[in-house]
């Protein structure tokens, strides 16, 4: 009745995981019960859950990378703390069978939960506002996304204290993944949670690669589009050609662990190095799905920040092209060390330093953007000069790791632990960072406090070089990652360093978070009422902020790149327009509904608990069938509405 | 400025890491090969890098609004002269990496025979949960987590694993390269003189793995003699019962020698791996079979 769920589940004899989960537990439910008390269901349910809004989900998909940041954070706190710890002959206070989970799920989160909804959030709430329109393609389709990729993450922290987490790290390779090596249910959460938020990341890529294909202001030609729309073009490409490939691994995986099949298995013809191409076929795009629209939002602030058209918006365009297809040829540098030929090795060596060049175009870009500007040290311009040093030593470690004979000595050692996180915290964390301060003001009418974002941004700085130098140090000391227990008594003062920068970052997200509460409270005094709080240079800030549901009352003209500025350097004339009746999507229930039959789902496939699957896919398959087939949409806002609405502003 | 000096502080580190037994402080002509390399890639990379960083910060800072010696450009001025450096100076650097990349895999290929002025000896490595087996075919015996070699002379390592995927790394000798059941994978290493290097697994495999460490013990050709003779005379057979128990998974196991051992016992693992638990023969040995004469062409 209820396949391999039992009492064991719950790991009563392990106090950590309990103990956190409870506290996880109390917070939702204070929250739940102020929300009741309150009397906010209504307004939640009408407003955001069922909100099918591109701004409103952004800010949903923005608030879920947040919180899940914190997890994935405090999973990187007891990891740190346990090598720093666990030296010599002390065993530090996790065992393996723990620090094992631990950082499978810090790995998995903050790439699948934290920084992909970061993006995704930021892309949503930006790309429809820069392109001038009105929502993307498939407004409905957009709040299942977001849905799937909530129940991904409630799936993975159900792990906490209903059975166990994976035990693989976050690649999940084959055997240690197979059924004979990890036959509990940890490597299932694992592949079922990222199956379902996989589902809703595709959907988004191909929503948003029809939105900006078809779907832009009058004028607005490619070449007129903003950079970050670009980058969000082709980072959405990748989503749609990589993520299929991920999960048809999964799939494999999948049945070689529930129906004994044996892909990926030592024996019977199995073949555990074609889950190590086809998992790197997917990860290396991955990581530019990732950094190419944090490149964008870099690209919006440093150009705004200087006060400066962008340096050379052709190279940038190409580069951001180049480097998306380019991405799809560099998979196999992940495992030089499998034995490949030499012939092999080197061609890979060779495209993955090629990327190299267009990156180097866009860091020349934005410095030659600067330059004989008028560069204002907002907290995004901090982030995005922070981000230009980081990114170009990060990029400098990366192209020694693709030299096939360096990386045989540096592979799985944590200088590459360090070299990743370089590129991740310094580009892809530091561009979300930057991209929350920048476009804050646009989604809430008000600024945030500049002290605190400044504080964070040091923080995050400071804290990110003490973490992660002395890991690039231990690298070439010959250390290797993931390990439970440090064999060497003289690596421990760096590790303790790592510590202490691990720390340091604590107190930036503590700023984030105190920047937050601190701007909410006087977001009187910090009002926008221009809508442009920055000089922008691109549409989003032509309309006001917070903008009305239907972005732009008239769809604006494009005539040229930077369209705002260049409007506000011709000064037209503010004649009141001739308004239209605007027709907008009805709010819908369907991907908050189906998201909660594919948590039931997704728990029982993990539990192998078969009617109850069987149900919950139906649930949802109904509901999702029921949405698509609706003809009642959209509703009319009249003109005369929409006219009292603008003059209001 | 402060960011310089975090910037050559990661350059610092170099030093830093040759105090201590890891990939600076190379023992044998690959690892040197690899420093060598890692430290030309460095210095070439640099010669952008550090002018790069040194103009964003000159750049951030004497652009800042409140400069008023700073001249200001417009929208307009845009150079297509520059975007021709913007372009050349990353193609240019990289050029000359491809250069290095292609020639450095050629001559560091882990399966490339190294000239020695003896003969090379050959060992089998074995991956197990967690533990490393070391098997000498030629000598007959074998050894748990410690791999003795002679000094100066080649050592022509056969590897695969009779459990999940695990990575083979002495740091000071040089390139690491993954073991995996059912496959043989090929490595070449020397020990320039006698020592003790440690080595472990660099591929995460589970609940042992950090415990997964070997020592090499490298010693003067007589001493190699001489231990041969002492492992002959002591310890037990590796046989069948023997590997069973052996394989069995197990942490932080203490070195042990074999005073005998199959000679076959690799290819044998290779296929026991290769075969499925249930049929206990048909496709696996055709497999293992495939791989034995992979010992003389892959040398």
């Amino acid at each position: 009745m209820l396949g391999r769920l039992s009492w064991d589940a719950i790991p009563f004899n392990e106090p950590l995981p309990l103990l956190s989960g409870a506290v996880v537990g109390i917070v939702i439910l204070a929250v739940l019960v102020t929300v009741t008390i309150k009397g906010w269901w209504p307004y939640l349910w009408r407003e955001w859950l069922t909100s099918v809004d591109h701004k409103r989900i952004g800010v949903m998909y923005v608030t879920l990378g947040l919180v899940m940041l914190l997890r994935g954070f405090s999973d990187a706190i007891m990891m740190r703390t346990q090598q720093a710890i666990a030296v010599g002959g002390a065993q530090g206070y996790l065992p393996p069978e723990h620090y094992n989970q631990v950082f499978s799920a810090h790995g998995t989160i903050m790439i699948f939960f934290v920084a992909m909804p970061l993006v995704i959030g930021l892309m949503n709430f930006a790309v429809p506002l820069q392109l001038g329109v009105r929502d993307v393609a498939f407004p409905v389709l957009n709040s299942i996304s977001l849905w799937l990729a909530a129940t991904g993450a409630l799936l993975i922290n159900l792990s906490l204290v209903i059975g166990n987490f994976a035990r693989t790290g976050w690649w999940a390779y084959p055997p240690l993944s197979e059924l004979a090596f990890s036959p509990d249910v940890g490597v299932d959460y694992y592949l079922w949670s990222l199956q379902i938020s996989g589902i809703g990341t595709l959907l988004t890529g191909i929503n948003f690669v029809t939105t900006i294909l078809k779907l832009r202001a009058p004028g607005m030609t490619y070449m007129r589009m903003p950079v970050f729309c670009w980058t969000a073009l082709a980072s959405n490409l990748l989503i749609i050609a990589a993520f299929p490939v991920l999960t048809a691994a999964f799939v494999m995986l999948l049945l070689d662990r529930y129906l004994g099949m044996h892909f990926f298995t030592n024996e019977a013809g199995g073949n555990q190095m074609m889950y190590a191409n086809l998992f790197w076929a997917w990860g290396h795009p991955e990581v530019y799905i990732l950094i190419l629209p944090a490149f964008g939002i870099y690209s919006e602030v440093v150009a705004t920040f200087s006060g400066k058209a962008l340096f050379s918006y052709r190279s940038m365009v190409w580069a951001t092209l180049g480097i998306c297809i380019l991405s799809f040829m560099v998979w196999l540098h992940h495992f030089f060390t499998m034995g490949a030929g030499a012939d092999v090795n080197a061609v890979f060596g060779i495209m993955s330093s090629i990327i190299a060049v267009p990156t180097g175009v866009k860091v020349f870009n934005w410095l030659f953007t600067m330059f004989r500007g008028r560069v204002v040290f907002k907290t995004p311009m901090l982030f995005s000069v922070g981000f230009i040093i980081t990114f170009v030593i990060g990029g400098l470690t990366g192209v020694l790791l693709a030299v096939p004979p360096v990386d045989f000595v540096l592979h799985n050692s944590a200088f590459l632990v360090a070299h990743f996180h370089n590129v991740i915290i310094g580009g892809v964390v530091f561009g979300v960072l930057a991209g929350i301060n920048y476009w804050f003001p646009k989604a809430f009418g008000f600024t945030l406090d500049e002290r605190l974002g400044k504080a964070s941004f040091w923080s995050w700085l400071i804290g990110f070089y003490l973490a992660f130098v002395p890991l690039y140090a231990l690298g070439l000391m010959g250390m290797t990652r993931r390990l439970q227990h440090i064999p060497d008594p003289s690596w421990q003062p760096l590790l303790l360093v790592a510590e202490a920068g691990a720390i340091v970052i604590f107190c930036g997200i503590l700023c984030q978070v105190a920047q937050l509460y601190v701007s909410i409270r006087t977001r009187e005094r910090r009002l926008d009422p221009t809508g442009d709080p920055w000089d922008g240079r691109t549409l989003e800030w032509s309309t006001s902020s917070p903008p009305p549901a239907y972005n732009f009352a008239v769809l604006p003209t494009v005539e040229t790149i930077d369209a705002f500025w260049q409007t506000k350097r011709t000064g037209r004339a503010a004649v009141e327009p001739a308004y239209e009746a605007i027709e907008m999507p009805h709010n819908s229930p369907a991907g908050f509904i189906t998201a909660f039959f594919a948590v039931i789902m997704g728990f029982s496939l993990i539990w192998q608990i078969w009617w109850l699957a069987v149900l919950g896919f139906l649930a949802a398959a109904t509901v999702v069938l029921i949405a698509g087939w609706s003809i009642e949409r959209e509703h009319e806002i009249t003109a005369a509405e929409v006219a009292q609405m603008e003059r209001a502003r | 400025m402060r960011y310089l000096l975090l910037a050559l502080g990661l350059l610092g580190v170099a030093p830093l890491g040759g105090c201590s037994q890891g990939i600076l402080d190379p023992q044998g002509p690959i690892a040197s090969a690899e420093r060598l390399l890692l430290i030309n890639s460095t210095a070439i990379m640099l010669v952008v890098v550090i002018p790069v960083i040194v103009a964003t910060l000159a750049f951030a800072w004497w652009y800042r609004t409140s400069n008023d010696r700073a001249s200001r450009g417009t929208d307009e001025s845009y150079e297509e002269r520059i975007e021709f450096v913007v372009w050349s100076i990353p193609a240019l650097t990289v050029i000359l990496l491809g250069g290095v990349i292609w020639l450095g895999s050629h001559q560091l290929d882990p399966r490339m025979r190294i000239p020695g002025k003896s003969d090379p000896l050959r060992v089998d490595v074995v991956s197990l949960d967690w533990k490393w087996l070391f098997i000498y075919p030629d000598q007959g015996l074998a050894a748990v987590n410690q791999l003795v070699i002679p000094a100066g002379a080649p050592v022509e390592f056969r590897l695969t694993s009779a459990t999940v995927m695990n990575s083979f790394f002495v740091p000071q000798l040089g390139s690491q390269i993954y073991t995996m059941g059912g496959m043989t994978t090929h490595l070449n290493l020397l020990a320039d003189k006698p020592g003790e290097y440690p080595g472990f697994s660099a591929n995460f495999s589970g609940d042992g793995f950090s415990e997964m460490r070997f020592v090499v013990k490298s010693v003067s050709p007589d001493n190699f003699n001489a231990w041969i003779d002492q492992a002959r005379g002591s310890g037990s057979a590796l046989d069948d019962a023997g590997y069973t128990e052996l394989a069995k998974p197990s942490k932080a196991v203490s070195p042990t020698t074999y005073h005998s051992v199959d000679p076959k016992l690799f290819e044998r693992i290779i296929e026991k791996t290769v075969t499925a638990p249930s049929s206990a023969s048909g496709g696996g040995i055709e497999r293992g079979g495939r791989h034995a004469p992979l010992r003389a062409a892959g040398g």
